[in-house]
């Protein structure tokens, strides 16, 4: 096996090129923001911005991990994915708190839930630093290890660089300026860092497509595919062990508990790191794109997984046992052979994974560390007072700015005090088990308005001090800095208290262990003290805005959230407040925006009312932290103190408005709706218009324009003079006719028709109508045949409506009658409750297009051409009277056969007609 | 040499009285009488004019006139707009669809022969 080296100046060039690479990119898309053309604004980038999640961890750990465990180091990616399937609920409602309430990190949202409590801000603040500091060391011990097996070539590492040769010491600086370039840009971190995201977002996709490449050339260039690898892999012994399911870390049998304390650890710390709370909550920009990320990054997830098997195993195979880290094989692999191009690039890939993590995680815990454990200490000190002093702006930015480089020097310390002490994994494990104290406080806290303060905080604490006993000393202890005494025996020889079996405790891994009885101690004071005391009037007010925070803002930008703030601000104090810690600039533009909003006439007149001092508290909550903000406004404002009777009455008010609101809004669509109504129904007496008088004007036509021709014409032949007459007076009648028609339907559609009902039999009167349009039939050589049952038909109708309408129909079948052979039937008969009428004939049918509309006005079916003289009201007008009284028409046609047209009555419905009945 | 003057028109006794209008102005009577006739009897006899029934089956005036006006080929027709329909919407309609000129029915035979004569001298 032939083993290569890249030389150092190469691969710290190129290490160069890449981070100058990720500074244009976060240039160019600050720059396309300031230029109001966003660059993050869609689905893609914040799905990919979210791959922050995977980390050098990802990206050499895992290998490490599936050739220590096989399979074992899926649950880290399972977890995500579950928690991304409830992500459309939860994440959703986190999003919206956040924007609400211009939350500004993990610690902040959850102290502003609790009233702003700067005491739980600090808390987790401490919590997120302890935890994830060894998780920042670990990300440079990566990149360390990484460069110096480019350098050295792959094989066990022997002395430590000089200082100034630390690749890790120099990627820690270049980091440190570029989350201080890109993530202190604005003061007020509630601002997106648009080159920030842009540049993670890139960063996800060097590490995707690096991984699959190192990956793809394990398969396919080292081996034959996958089934190869497997199949090479069986023989080695040893290794059969690696491909079961059913192992763990180290026993025996389907390791239940550590799979599901696994991918609950890992469910937690998607939504609970740090670095994820600032990508997933406090950079979204807008709550839509959850919903395509929700099954694209499990997706992205996968395809990072693909080849963390086939690369593990293929390293166990090439490798002769203990040769060679694990953890490296992605390098060492493609190094090994001669590969080097893509040895470097696979270490980019590693690069960028922990370079992505490092500048948000920084960013998030420096917001942190400024806004929650600075910020409190400043407030306290009587030469920091609210109402005097400078812009504050710059002395913020700068200890943001300090705080950045301390996080990355503290992780840069870590590292080189305990870089060898553990395996990559069990750090990145740790961290997940601080961070998922989180978890009760923070889900209880959107969900359940009953927790508290108390609740919060001693379950925060209690669970992180269990965390500390059981999982972070004795890493320490393993370390060997401790002695390890305890961890056998317990302290001062106490064996229940011993942190890897508390209690006896002896049937779980440690970590599912430390997960356990820290989460148990943390849910069960979270909702024991919860329980026992009432909350705070501030707590409670908190509790319902981020509990009904959907219920609160109808998604419209409209605030329709109650203010629970009352007292006295005088209006300069608020401004000077804000132009301290808001910069001038903003402020003034801050408060002129307020002052259109409010309608008034210049931001002198606007009233310091509570929804200002609710509004500038928002605003400043963005800067400094909804905790430093209430500290800030109590200051600067005389505050009335609320009990929890003026919070019920607030929300009482608050609802009131709310409903007030949305009686309004139903008038309004009320109003909305009658007015299309209105407008439709002006529509349709528009167009009755229009086809009126289209029907009148075309007889007028040919009268007019024929009586012209006559007058004008003397000379005319005799037959045509004849000829003339006759179409006016056959067009006369239908003008008359049509005039009639317009007029009867009219009447009856506005009720003002005369009705004479009486008691009559349907069965004469078909037959007479029969009898009477007899002639019309005969004139087309057709026949008409009347099948009636025995015996009278009675009912209560206007005999002379509903002959009307039978003469309607036989004389339209008898105008389409065919030139021979045209035949038409009457039927009356009895279904059970109606009489029907049907009147078939065989003429041409329907068409199948008319059919739907041939019961409306003017619908008259087929052209003028074929079509026999007719207004186009008969049917409509019989429509009308026999729904008059109860019934209806029907037409069952099938063009080129004939058409039946129908209608049937109820029987026996003398009460309606009677009432209905005005003669 | 007398000119060809199509009439399309769906009813019957309006064709009766354009007909003999046309035909003793001196002009050459083409009949159509649904939409689709009348936009293949223009392209085939290629008239001087025609009077366009703005409703009539199959394809309405305004549609046909749209057609004969996107076709090159047939520039220099005269086209005559009749329609029962009134309103300013529909004369506005007959414009845009490129019609050299709109009569609304009843129209006076006296005016619409003299407009033909014009148009066609």
């Amino acid at each position: 096996m032939t083993s290569a080296a890249i030389s150092a100046p190469l691969v710290l060039t190129v290490s160069g090129l890449y981070l100058l690479t990720l500074f244009a990119i976060a240039a160019f898309a600050d720059r396309r923001a300031a230029q109001g053309r966003s660059v993050i604004g869609n689905a893609w980038i914040y799905t990919l911005s979210l791959g922050v999640y995977c980390t050098a961890w990802t990206y050499f750990g895992s290998v490490g991990r599936a050739a220590a465990g096989g399979v074992w180091f899926l649950p880290i990616y399972l977890g995500p994915m579950l928690a991304m399937l409830v992500a459309w609920i939860v994440l959703r409602k986190m999003i919206r708190i956040a924007q609400s309430h211009r939350i500004t990190s993990i610690a902040d949202f959850i102290a502003s839930r609790y009233g702003k409590s700067p005491a739980l801000a600090a808390l987790a603040t401490v919590i997120a630093v302890v935890g994830v500091v060894p998780y920042i060391a670990l990300q440079l011990k990566a990149v360390s290890a990484g460069y110096q097996i480019l350098t050295h070539g792959p094989g066990p590492q022997e002395e430590a660089l000089v200082w100034w040769r630390d690749g890790a010491l120099m990627v820690a600086l270049a980091l440190a300026a570029f989350a201080i370039l890109f993530g202190t840009r604005h003061l007020d971190s509630a601002e997106r860092h648009e080159g920030m995201v842009a540049a993670i977002a890139f960063e996800s996709v060097v590490k995707l497509v690096a991984f699959l490449a190192a990956g793809a050339f394990v398969t396919w260039g080292l081996f034959g595919g996958m089934a190869d690898i497997w199949a090479r892999a069986k023989e080695l012994p040893g290794l059969t062990d690696l491909l079961r399911i059913d192992r763990g870390a180290g026993g025996a049998g389907f390791p239940y508990a550590e799979w599901f304390g696994m991918t609950l650890l890992a469910m937690f710390s998607v939504l609970l790191l740090p670095r994820q709370f600032q990508m997933m909550v406090v950079e979204c920009v807008d709550e839509r794109h959850v919903k395509r990320a929700a099954w694209a990054f499990p997706a992205y997830l996968l395809a990072i997984n693909i080849f963390v098997l086939p690369i593990a195993l293929g390293g166990l195979v090439l490798f002769s046992p203990g040769a060679m880290d694990p953890e490296t094989f992605v390098l060492s692999l493609p190094l090994s052979q001669g590969a080097t191009a893509l040895a470097l690039f696979a270490y980019l890939g590693g690069l960028s994974a922990a370079t992505g993590m490092l500048i948000v995680e920084t960013v998030a815990i420096s917001t942190m560390v400024c806004n929650d454990l600075v910020m409190p200490a400043l407030l306290r000190q009587p030469w920091f007072g609210a109402r005097t002093g400078g812009d504050l702006t710059r002395l913020l930015l700068n200890i943001r700015r300090a705080a950045i480089v301390g996080v990355l020097l503290l992780g840069y310390l870590y590292f080189q005090i305990a870089g060898d002490a553990y395996a990559l994994v069990s750090i990145g494990l740790i961290s997940f088990a601080a961070v998922a104290q989180f978890a009760p406080a923070l889900l209880g806290g959107i969900y359940w308005r009953g927790g508290t303060l108390r609740g919060a905080f001693a379950g925060m604490a209690g669970g992180f001090l269990v965390w500390i006993w059981t999982l972070m000393l004795p890493s320490v202890a393993k370390s060997g800095w401790i002695s390890d005494g305890f961890l056998l025996h317990g302290p001062f020889g106490i064996g229940w208290l011993a942190p890897e079996s508390l209690f006896g405790l002896t049937a779980l891994d440690p970590l599912s262990h430390s997960l356990f009885w820290s989460l148990l101690v943390n849910i069960s004071l979270y909702a024991g003290l919860s329980l026992a005391r009432a909350p705070s009037a501030r707590e409670a007010s908190q509790a319902l805005l981020f509990v009904e925070v959907f219920a609160q803002d109808s998604g419209q930008g409209r605030e329709q959230a109650p203010i629970f703030w009352r007292g006295r601000a005088r209006l300069e104090d608020l401004t000077g407040l804000a132009a301290r810690l808001l910069g001038p600039e903003q402020s003034r533009r801050f408060f002129e925006d307020y002052a259109r909003e409010t309608r008034a006439p210049s931001v002198a007149e606007i009233r310091a009312d509570a929804r200002l001092v609710d509004r500038v508290e928002r605003r400043l909550a963005g800067v400094v932290g909804s905790a430093s903000a209430r500290v800030l406004i109590s200051k600067a404002a005389q505050e009335s103190p609320l009990g929890i009777e003026d919070v019920m009455e607030i929300v009482g008010e608050a609802s009131e408005v709310r409903a007030y609101a949305r009686a309004l809004e139903k008038a309004g669509a009320e109003l909305r709706e009658a007015n299309e109504r209105l407008k439709s129904l002006d529509q349709m007496k528009d167009d009755f218009m229009s086809s009126v008088t289209h029907e009148l004007r075309t007889p007028l036509t040919s009268i007019r324009a024929l009586s012209e021709l006559m007058l004008d014409a003397p000379d005319m032949e005799e037959p045509e003079r004849e000829e003339f007459l006759g179409i006016i007076v056959s067009e006369s009648e239908r003008l008359g006719r049509l005039v009639n028609q317009v007029l009867d339907l009219a009447k009856i559609e506005s009720g003002h028709a005369e009705w004479r009902i009486v008691e009559m039999d349907l069965r004469k009167l078909v037959s007479d109508a029969g009898r009477s349009t007899a002639e019309l039939f005969h004139q087309k050589n057709a026949e008409l045949i009347l099948t009636l049952p025995e015996g009278p038909r009675l009912l209560r109708a206007d005999p002379d409506r509903l002959t009307q309408v039978m003469v309607n129909l036989l004389s339209n079948a008898a105008k389409f009658m065919p030139e021979t052979g045209g035949r038409a039937e009457a039927v009356l008969r009895e279904e059970p409750g109606w009489f029907v009428v049907e009147i078939k004939d065989n003429g041409p049918g329907v068409p199948l297009a008319d059919q739907a509309t041939i019961f409306e006005k003017f619908r008259q079916a087929g052209d003028a051409l074929t079509r026999p003289p007719g207004t186009g009201l008969g049917l409509p007008i019989s429509r009308e009277i026999v729904e008059r009284f109860g019934g209806s028409m029907g037409l069952v046609s099938q063009p080129g056969q004939g058409s039946c047209f129908s209608f049937r009555l109820p029987v026996g419905r003398e009460e309606a007609a009677r009432n209905d009945s005005n003669s | 040499m007398t000119a060809k003057v199509l009439i399309a028109d769906d009813e019957p006794n309006i064709v009766v009285s354009l007909e003999f209008m046309m035909k003793r102005a001196g002009y050459q009577v083409l009949i159509a009488r649904d939409g689709p006739s009348a936009l293949e009897a223009i392209r085939r006899e290629r008239p001087r004019l025609v009077l366009l029934d703005g409703t009539m089956p199959g394809m309405t005036g305004f549609d046909v006139c749209a057609a004969a006006r996107a076709d090159p080929e047939l520039g220099g027709m005269k086209i005559v707009m009749l329609t029962a329909k009134g309103r300013d919407a529909d004369i506005a309609r007959g414009v845009g669809a490129g019609a050299d000129a709109y009569v609304t029915k009843p129209f006076s035979t006296r005016d619409l022969v003299k407009m033909v004569q014009e148009m066609l001298a």
